[in-house]
């Protein structure tokens, strides 16, 4: 008999202490997303986003300051557009969630914004360079930290001009994120107009042989081979490359700048150029706290190049947050008025497309196993050549 | 076109032929003893290849340099994991389902396919990236005009035809290539006559994922880069293949497979518009050709269902 009031009484007690604990010191609840490749061939690149902005996420909850106790939901879009459209459509029905960082993959990003827009759930945008992600339309639910491929073409003609290469053979992938570097390659060329493209060749974003391709290009014998598209065919075809005896220069876009690059084909990636939006993370203002914060929680996978973009989108989310509350609406107006925004990326605007308006593009190239910006190289000195360079 | 150059394609298309051939031999194999599709041999093939990596790096560890000991252990090592795991997904996959529908097998083996390649992804150190495989082979040259022949291309494809040889002779002049042949062509007085039937399909299991290992290590060596997703191509590919060339028959499947290389090559260098559509090109004529001969190209000797 004594028993059950005795159990009773250390319930109640229980409950008592518990919810005196809760209200002491729990903080709301708040969820917010996270979009990326975690499974497939560019996941290197996923999951060190993902990690990022889990990053941004455990600095805001150990703050004592902050308003609210965050939860990040990840979901995989394996760099398909279908399976994109289905994972955007479980976040932004979530009502939970407020916001979200996605996309890496520009094929994923553009086929995304018009759910997000239906849903009215705001995203940034962290890795994805397509342009037509924020200008196709004019949706103010979606913003990008990173800069578009517009740029970092412009970049990657000027370059190859000066450097006094003649021909160029193009590959791309055939996913609108290879068909846009061509795009604006081609484009930024003809107008430099030094430097003359002698084949395009269009590839799957799944193939494993290229040797066909690359038989062509050997017999237009170019100077430089153009690849519009991402690592893991990068590796392949400069590896292939090799195999033919092609001696051209392998120029790449910020599809190839990851350390998957370099681990894939060893000292065969010694004289790549490659182009991304963006300083260097060891050049970004928040870099060093970056890669601190970053280390010191030992993930499994490096940030790759993109992590701090994801790291900077996460962290404005959380700002906008806790500057106007949980409350989707809110967090869209607050993202429309950003200007000179501070973030480990550097000052932050966007643009009415909701576009950040970054005017730095880093030109790298592979010097001893590590992407090296080219100022800062021997190939920029003179001290070592590339295939042709004069 | 410059003699050299032809050549070259010629030398391509057949690098690329013997391994679709090898792969898609094994997908006869198996259809011939049990009239089963096995979907996941693809990426049999795929986890072949990271077992000969995983050799290599052990080997590397152990301060052996030796490049023709380092491959020989790798190929011995892949071939005979490879044989085994095919044994084990007959033994408790297939066999298990042998009065189920045969869309059943397909559908298991085709999700067996998923779990072995994302394992190689998740379990493999850094398996999400490509690797970099060992070129283990000589690497001397000859420059030819536009012709780079290359002395490990010729010793690849001499193995290739030195293996799908042997097979031949093992199916076609051993005692177990006559149970093989008896268990094909009918199961129940195979039985009868004494054949016990398990082992001879669990045997045949195991030379279909050695070959694929073999192709395995192939494709690592000619590429020199592997990753988690080639035996997903590969395996449509071979099967495919083996399709055209007619399921259940050795010489229709080399055929098959080289056949559907030089459709990506002709594909990819006569054709006028982008070398994107090569793989459509190639599908095309094969869906044409299955329209033509929905039983292959060479027929099986003695059909079923006549």
């Amino acid at each position: 008999m004594t028993r059950i009031p005795y159990r009773t009484a250390v319930c109640v007690a229980a409950i008592t202490f518990g919810f005196a604990a809760w209200t002491a010191d729990a903080k709301d609840k708040v969820k917010v997303g996270f979009i990326g490749p975690l499974t497939g061939g560019v996941s290197v690149n996923g999951l060190g986003g993902r990690n990022s902005a889990d990053l941004a996420v455990r600095l805001r909850n150990a703050e004592p300051k902050a308003k609210y106790e965050y939860e990040m939901v990840v979901l995989d879009d394996e760099c398909k557009p279908n399976v994109a459209v289905q994972v955007a459509t479980k976040m932004a029905a979530d009502k939970d969630i407020i916001a979200g960082a996605t996309h890496y993959c520009s094929v994923t990003a553009i086929a995304t914004v018009d759910t997000y827009h239906k849903f009215g759930f705001p995203v940034i945008v962290w890795g994805a360079v397509l342009p037509d992600i924020t200008y196709r339309n004019k949706y103010d639910e979606v913003h990008r930290v990173n800069g578009t491929m517009i740029n970092q073409n412009d970049a990657n003609a000027e370059l190859i001009s000066k450097l006094g290469y003649k021909t160029v053979a193009v590959i791309h992938d055939t996913t609108d994120y290879g068909k846009g570097h061509n795009e604006y390659f081609s484009k930024a060329l003809a107008r430099i107009g030094k430097v003359n493209v002698v084949g395009t060749f269009g590839v799957t974003s799944d193939q494993q042989d290229f040797t066909a391709e690359l038989t062509k290009i050997k017999a237009l014998n170019p100077d430089i081979i153009y690849f519009g598209g991402l690592t893991p065919i990068g590796v392949r075809i400069r590896s292939q490359m090799d195999k033919l005896g092609i001696k051209a220069v392998f120029d790449g876009t910020s599809g190839i700048v990851s350390d998957a690059y370099i681990q894939g084909l060893g000292p065969l990636a010694e004289g790549t150029l490659a182009f991304r939006e963006g300083a260097p993370t060891d050049k970004l203002p928040g870099g060093q706290f970056f890669m601190d914060k970053y280390n010191a929680q030992k993930y499994d996978n490096p940030p790759e190049a993109y992590g701090p973009f994801a790291f900077a989108a996460m962290e404005m989310i959380l700002d906008s947050i806790e500057k106007v509350g949980p409350d989707r609406k809110k967090v869209i107006a607050d993202l429309a008025d950003v200007k000179d925004r501070d973030s480990i990326v550097g000052k932050i605007t966007f643009d009415d497309h909701g576009q950040n308006t970054v005017p730095i593009i880093t030109k790298y190239v592979v010097q001893d196993g590590k992407f090296v910006e080219w100022d800062d190289s021997e190939y920029a000195s003179g001290k070592r050549k590339l295939p042709g360079q004069k | 076109m410059d003699a050299g150059l032809f050549a070259q394609y010629v030398m391509n298309g057949l690098m690329l032929g013997m391994m679709y051939a090898l792969v898609a031999v094994g997908f006869t194999l198996f259809f011939g003893v049990l009239d089963v599709i096995k979907f996941s041999h693809g990426d049999v093939l795929t986890v072949g290849a990271f077992t000969a990596l995983a050799a290599y790096a052990g080997l590397r560890a152990l301060g052996i340099n030796s490049e023709g000991f380092e491959l020989a252990v790798m190929l011995v090592l892949a071939t005979l994991a490879m044989a085994f795991l095919g044994m084990a997904i007959a033994r408790y996959l297939v066999m298990p389902l042998r009065s189920a529908p045969a869309l059943n097998t397909l559908l298991i083996t085709l999700m067996l396919g998923t779990v072995l390649r994302e394992s190689v992804r998740l379990f493999y150190p850094q398996g999400a990236n490509p690797k970099p495989f060992p070129a283990l082979l000589p690497r001397a040259s000859l420059d030819i005009g536009e012709f780079n022949l290359r002395l490990d291309n010729i010793l690849m494809l001499t193995a290739g035809v030195l293996v799908i040889v042997g097979l031949q002779y093992l199916l076609n002049r051993t005692k177990l290539g006559l149970a093989i042949r008896a268990v094909a062509q009918d199961e129940e007085t195979a039985r009868t006559m004494g054949i016990n039937f398990t082992a001879i399909v669990l045997i045949t299991f195991a030379i279909g994922s050695g070959l694929a290992a073999f192709a395995g290590v192939m494709n690592g060596l000619y590429y020199n880069e592997i990753n988690f997703g080639i035996g997903l191509y590969l395996g449509v590919i071979g099967f495919s293949a083996a399709i055209i060339g007619g399921l259940g028959s050795i010489y229709g499947a080399i055929l098959g497979g080289f056949l559907f290389a030089g459709l990506q090559t002709v594909g990819t260098v006569l054709l006028p518009f982008a070398s994107a559509y090569k793989d459509v090109f190639a599908f095309a004529v094969v869906i044409a050709i299955m329209a033509w001969r929905p039983t292959g190209l060479i027929q099986e000797k003695i059909s079923e269902r006549v």
